[in-house]
């Protein structure tokens, strides 16, 4: 474990430049899912279910379905984009492209490869969560500056989702697998942690199983920011979030050196 | 410090199977080195610990002098490697790719343009600079790989299989290139199933096989010991005849058709068999490498 720290260095920052100009020569493409996918969400949910529910009542408050989604559609981005980029592209690097096996014969070890990607993961959270903020401000439903602190703690929060995407691309024999994941905790997430239905109407047996989930803490944290109710009561939530992050992340690497180096 | 590469029983193994045996050899600064050998005979493994990548299971491995194990990073600084498989980055233009590489190397963006610019004109690139990875034709894209080993001016340059795949004219080409970087000073360790390859390029070479090194030295000497100055090759040879080499004590070899009389006299010893016994054809020609290799690795099939 020592060593696995020992070989991480700056040099990681090349590998991320790496993947930020490949993105950058595709970036049209880039931009369009984290702009559309909020407006036809915020259509279907809003129009749509909104029609039928027009307020939730949250933490003893009542609020506007909208508003309520709004924070738990961005959380849920930055999983999606920071899990599939250490997941899928990752793997695409390694196994079809590779890209890892030139990088190594270059003074970077591979836990900079890895370092790199997993900040490269981590900033495609930030990246497709602000720009999907960018858009659900536009119906109003952010209270800035109090929003802003979402831009880095999307980062963190990214960085937790990275490391845990690379934990499976270190384990899968094939791209295909990655559907378990997927199946198995990054949809249940996505449904079942506060994103789109207050945690209070679930069963309480269910509702401790939410608040197990990284996924419940985070949109927690994303959805004082939105309603601008900071400083609130997020310590546990950031603690949960930062004592997770670091052990998926060396563990990612450690797994990734596992099946690359032999 | 004269020696590039230094390795004392080196060992290489995959769980159970021992890729490298435990081989010695040294590599002179200037010199052009072969490693020749029959498909897994270890060559990619050997190179791969050179460069640091594949952890050394045993035995000693010294680049530049450091020991692989305790210095990966000073030592991959100056070294440039072409790995037998395609690592080309698809996303990015040929130009890219040069530039991207050289930030690994920490160099600056002004110094990597000059250089990237001086490489695609070297390996004859420039016009194609523009185009992306997947326009180019299997000869390009190994001049680029080749143009991108040299972004960090490396003092030893490792190129594995370089020209496998290639068109007769792509691997004069790239023949020409190597040589040129001979001639510059630089060290270049190769790996090649070509044995023309080999004998145009190599100071001196080892054949490799199962892990073990067979045989080391300069083609041309180790053709003239091993296998003699001609070969004359008999196909359709009677039984006869292979009796009568047995009794001269010939040096010589038999496959399902052929016999194959290695002999420093070859003239004389084919006026005194042609004629002689019923034969479908006889000819003489000079010992090559590839005798030296079919001799030493045999004629069936690997892997
Ligand atoms: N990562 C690996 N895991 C397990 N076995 C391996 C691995 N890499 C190589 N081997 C095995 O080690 C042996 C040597 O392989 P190596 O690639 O070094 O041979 P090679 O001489 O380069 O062959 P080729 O001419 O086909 O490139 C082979 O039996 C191969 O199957
Ligand atoms: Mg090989």
């Amino acid at each position: 474990m020592r060593s696995l720290v020992g070989n991480i260095s700056l040099r990681s920052l090349r590998v991320w430049q790496r993947n930020r100009d490949v993105y950058f020569v595709t970036w049209k493409t880039n931009l369009v899912p984290p702009l559309l996918e909020p407006i036809l969400y915020l259509l279907a949910f809003g129009a749509g279910i909104g029609a039928l529910v027009k307020e939730v009542r949250y933490e003893g408050a009542p609020i506007g379905y909208t508003a309520f989604i709004a924070p738990g559609l961005l959380a849920t981005q930055v999983m999606f984009q920071s899990f599939f980029e250490n997941t899928y592209n990752t793997f695409v690097r390694m196994y079809y492209q590779r890209t890892f096996d030139a990088i190594v014969t270059t003074p970077l070890t591979l836990e900079d490869v890895m370092a790199g990607e997993l900040l490269w993961g981590a900033s495609k959270g930030t990246i497709g969560c602000t720009i999907m903020m960018a858009a659900i401000s536009a119906f109003g439903l952010i209270r800035y500056p109090e929003a802003l602190v979402i831009v880095p703690f999307s980062f963190l929060a990214g960085l937790f989702f990275a490391g845990l995407a690379l934990c499976f691309t270190g384990l899968v024999p094939q791209i295909d697998v990655f559907n378990f994941p997927i199946f198995l905790f990054v949809m249940p997430m996505f449904l079942f942690s506060g994103t789109f239905f207050p945690l209070e109407v679930l069963p309480v047996w269910a509702q401790r199983l939410a608040w197990a989930l990284p996924l419940t803490h985070v949109t927690r944290v994303m959805r004082e920011a939105c309603l601008g109710r900071l400083p609130a009561d997020l310590g546990w939530d950031l603690l949960y979030i930062v004592l997770a992050t670091a052990p998926v992340n060396l563990l990612g690497i450690h797994l990734m050196r596992k099946r690359l180096v032999k | 410090m004269s020696h590039v590469i230094e390795a004392r029983g080196l060992t290489k193994k995959y769980g159970d199977l021992t890729a490298v045996d435990g081989i010695d050899f040294s590599i002179r600064a200037g010199e052009c080195y072969g490693f020749l050998g029959p498909n897994g005979a270890g060559k990619t493994s050997t190179v791969k610990m050179i460069h640091c990548f594949a952890p050394v299971t045993a035995g000693e491995l010294r680049v530049f002098g450091l020991d692989v194990r305790e210095h990966p990073r000073e030592i991959k600084t100056r070294i440039g490697v072409c790995q037998q498989e395609d690592t080309l980055d698809p996303d990015f233009s040929v130009h890219k790719n040069l530039l991207v590489f050289a930030r690994y190397f920490g160099i600056a963006a002004r110094e990597a343009e000059i250089r990237a610019q001086e490489l695609l004109e070297f390996m004859g690139l420039w016009e194609r600079r523009k185009d992306g990875i997947r326009q180019l034709s299997g000869g390009l894209k190994r001049r680029l790989v080749i143009a991108r080993a040299l972004i960090n001016r490396p003092d030893l340059l490792i190129l594995d299989e370089p020209t496998t795949g290639l068109d007769p004219q792509s691997r004069h080409q790239v023949w020409d290139r190597v040589r040129s970087l001979r001639k510059q000073g630089k060290t270049i360790l190769l790996t090649t199933h070509y044995m023309d390859e080999a004998q145009t390029l190599c100071d001196r070479l080892v054949i490799m096989d199962h892990g073990k090194i067979l045989i080391e030295g300069p083609p041309a000497d180790l053709v003239r010991s091993r296998v003699g100055k001609d070969v004359i090759e008999i196909w359709g040879y009677p039984p006869a005849l292979v009796e009568r080499a047995r009794q001269n004590g010939w040096n010589f070899e038999t496959d399902s058709d052929r016999l194959f009389i290695y002999t420093d006299a070859g003239d004389e010893v084919f006026s005194a068999i042609h004629g002689q016994y019923p034969m479908e054809r006889c000819t003489v020609r000079t010992a090559g490498l590839e005798d030296l290799f079919l001799k030493l690795t045999g004629r069936e099939l690997r892997e």
